[in-house]
């Protein structure tokens, strides 16, 4: 509302200079406001409705009231420690991202060769395409008992999840995009003369980038669901087992405030990754 | 007539196909002539430029460039590509830029690239927007900077591609301006491909004529001896423009229908 007062339309329209140096002011803030106000409204609309909905005699589930009062320690301090299991959230997903900064690493790095190598090599790609277009349908969570066989411990065997989970679309975007390259980009490199490993990181890689992003991007997605899954039955440290222990406990309200954390947190990653994306791209790939 | 670049008995057939794309062409460029290639769409203009190019390659006769037969793709015969084809990771310098250090980096030191990247760029009024994407530009600027991408090889021949066909009236009259000014100072050798007859007439020295594909052949050789330089407002009503301009538009019109629009 503070907006229409700030409104240059008042102004007398004598000088046309005054004017001009008015405008931008208004047109700055506003596309701001039109971006931020329609999630707010909904957001609004919602936990209204939600409290509408859980306060009921027979809700089985908390309003954001009773959220408040309940975990209101959890929601404004992150960051205490009360020694074991009693930590804040922020040591909880970070002991999460730990687990997915590792794993997720390994896998970029391994896909993408991966991914370069089926993509430039006819043989690879028919020996390995049908083993991968197999192993990327075998849900996340049932590599775990193998890995736990394998690893005996729980630390690597959650990485190792979080690595198998994220690597196949990696490696299977990379390809795409090395197969890829436009015809006229190789018409481009060819009157040029570009060739060999010139060709590969001058045209073949730029060329692909958009499309390897958009692997990783699917990746980290994946490692933060896989991540969730597996540490509710690995146990330890972690947003996982956080939510897994406050289920045991009947503590509703608690689930409710780490699962937004979870939220934001898998929307951070992606937009990390994204904003990575079109930072390496040279803004040529899309968010 | 001087033999700088020979196109003969160049047929071009596809794997697939049952008739050959073009059959027996024949024709001699001289060095420095502007010759553009013109005929309905379909009829294999694109794929006769490919062939001199080395993008294609012959199915029987060759194409002969100063006495070498033409085997590949290679800097002496620069494209303009119909859709620019910049990189679109490059900024309009990286992009010439590239192709300079690709083929003229024995010839030429660090410093001398960068100064002739940035002579061809000032060579097609690209100066100020050197540090720009592709993406972040209009469509007739990306044909400018592919132009001076194709000049600042040295090519002894430049082929252009529909160069403007995608392009807005008015850019496109600029941009034909351009190239005849560039032609008139560097004196390069071009074959131009076209669908437009006004720039075909405007622009060349002679205007080869295809007939309709598949099986197109050279139907007509025009010679236009306007003197240059040319200026499009005074042309319009000069009687040998207007009379070349009707003879390739009885070619193709009167002789040559489109088939695709006969059989419409």
């Amino acid at each position: 509302m503070t907006m229409q007062g700030s409104k240059p339309a008042a102004l007398p329209p004598v000088v046309s200079t005054p004017v001009f140096a008015a405008m931008p002011k208004v047109s700055r803030l506003r596309p701001i406001i039109a971006q931020v106000l329609p999630p707010l409204l909904v957001l609004a609309v919602l936990i209204a409705a939600w409290q509408f909905l859980a306060s009921g005699p027979n809700a089985t589930l908390p309003p954001p009231t009773k959220v408040w009062a309940d975990a209101r320690d959890l929601i404004v301090d992150p960051f205490y420690d009360r020694g074991g299991l009693d930590k804040g959230l922020f040591w909880h997903l970070l002991a999460s991202l730990q687990r997915v900064a590792l794993g997720f690493a390994l896998a970029a790095v391994a896909g993408i060769l991966l991914g370069l190598l089926v993509g430039t090599s006819d043989f690879a790609m028919r020996g390995l395409d049908p083993i991968f277009q197999v192993l990327r349908t075998v849900p996340p969570l049932a590599w775990l008992p193998l890995a736990l066989a394998a690893f005996r411990e729980a630390q690597p065997s959650a990485i190792f999840v979080i690595f198998i989970t994220s690597i196949w679309p990696i490696i299977i975007n990379t390809a795409v995009g090395v197969r890829n390259v436009p015809q006229d980009y190789r018409n481009v490199a060819a009157v040029i003369r570009l060739r060999g490993p010139a060709f590969f990181w001058k045209i073949v890689l730029p060329a692909a980038a958009p499309y390897i992003f958009t692997g990783l991007k699917i990746g980290i997605g994946l490692s933060w669901l896989a991540i969730i899954a597996a540490e509710m039955l690995i146990g330890g440290v972690g947003i996982g087992f956080f939510i897994w222990d406050a289920w045991n406990s009947s503590n509703l309200s608690d689930i409710i405030v780490a699962l937004t954390y979870v939220g934001l947190v898998g929307f951070a990653l992606d937009r990390i990754v994204a904003l990575a994306g079109r930072f390496a791209t040279r803004g040529t790939s899309a968010s | 007539m001087e033999r700088f670049l020979e196109i003969s008995q160049l047929s071009v057939a596809f794997p697939k196909a049952p008739v050959p794309v073009l059959r027996e062409i024949d024709l001699q460029i001289a060095r420095g002539e502007y010759v553009a290639v013109i005929g309905h769409s379909g009829c294999g203009k694109s794929t006769l430029l490919n062939v001199i190019a080395g993008l294609l390659p012959a199915t029987a006769g060759g194409v002969v460039l100063e006495g070498r037969e033409i085997d590949g793709p290679g800097p002496d015969r620069a494209v303009v590509f119909q859709n620019h084809s910049l990189l679109p990771w490059l900024t309009c310098y990286e992009n010439v830029r590239l192709a300079v250090d690709q083929t003229l980096s024995r010839a030429m030191s660090r410093a001398k690239r960068h100064e002739w990247v940035l002579e061809n760029l000032a060579l097609v009024r690209m100066t100020a927007a050197k540090d720009k994407r592709p993406n972040e530009i209009s469509g007739g600027m990306k044909q400018r900077i592919g132009i001076a991408r194709a000049l600042s090889m040295k090519p002894k021949v430049l082929l252009l591609d529909e160069p403007f066909g995608a392009l807005d009236a008015l850019t496109r009259a600029h941009l034909q301006d351009q190239v005849m000014a560039i032609h008139a100072s560097l004196g390069t050798t071009v074959v131009m491909i076209t669908h437009d007859v006004d720039e075909a007439v405007l622009l060349s020295d002679r205007i080869v004529m295809l007939t309709n594909g598949p099986n197109a052949r050279v139907g007509e050789i025009l010679d236009v001896d306007l003197p240059r330089p040319r200026d499009r407002l005074a042309l319009a009503a000069d009687l040998r423009f207007v009379a070349a301009r009707t003879a390739v538009l009885e070619f193709l019109h009167a002789r040559h229908t489109n088939p695709a629009l006969a059989a419409a």
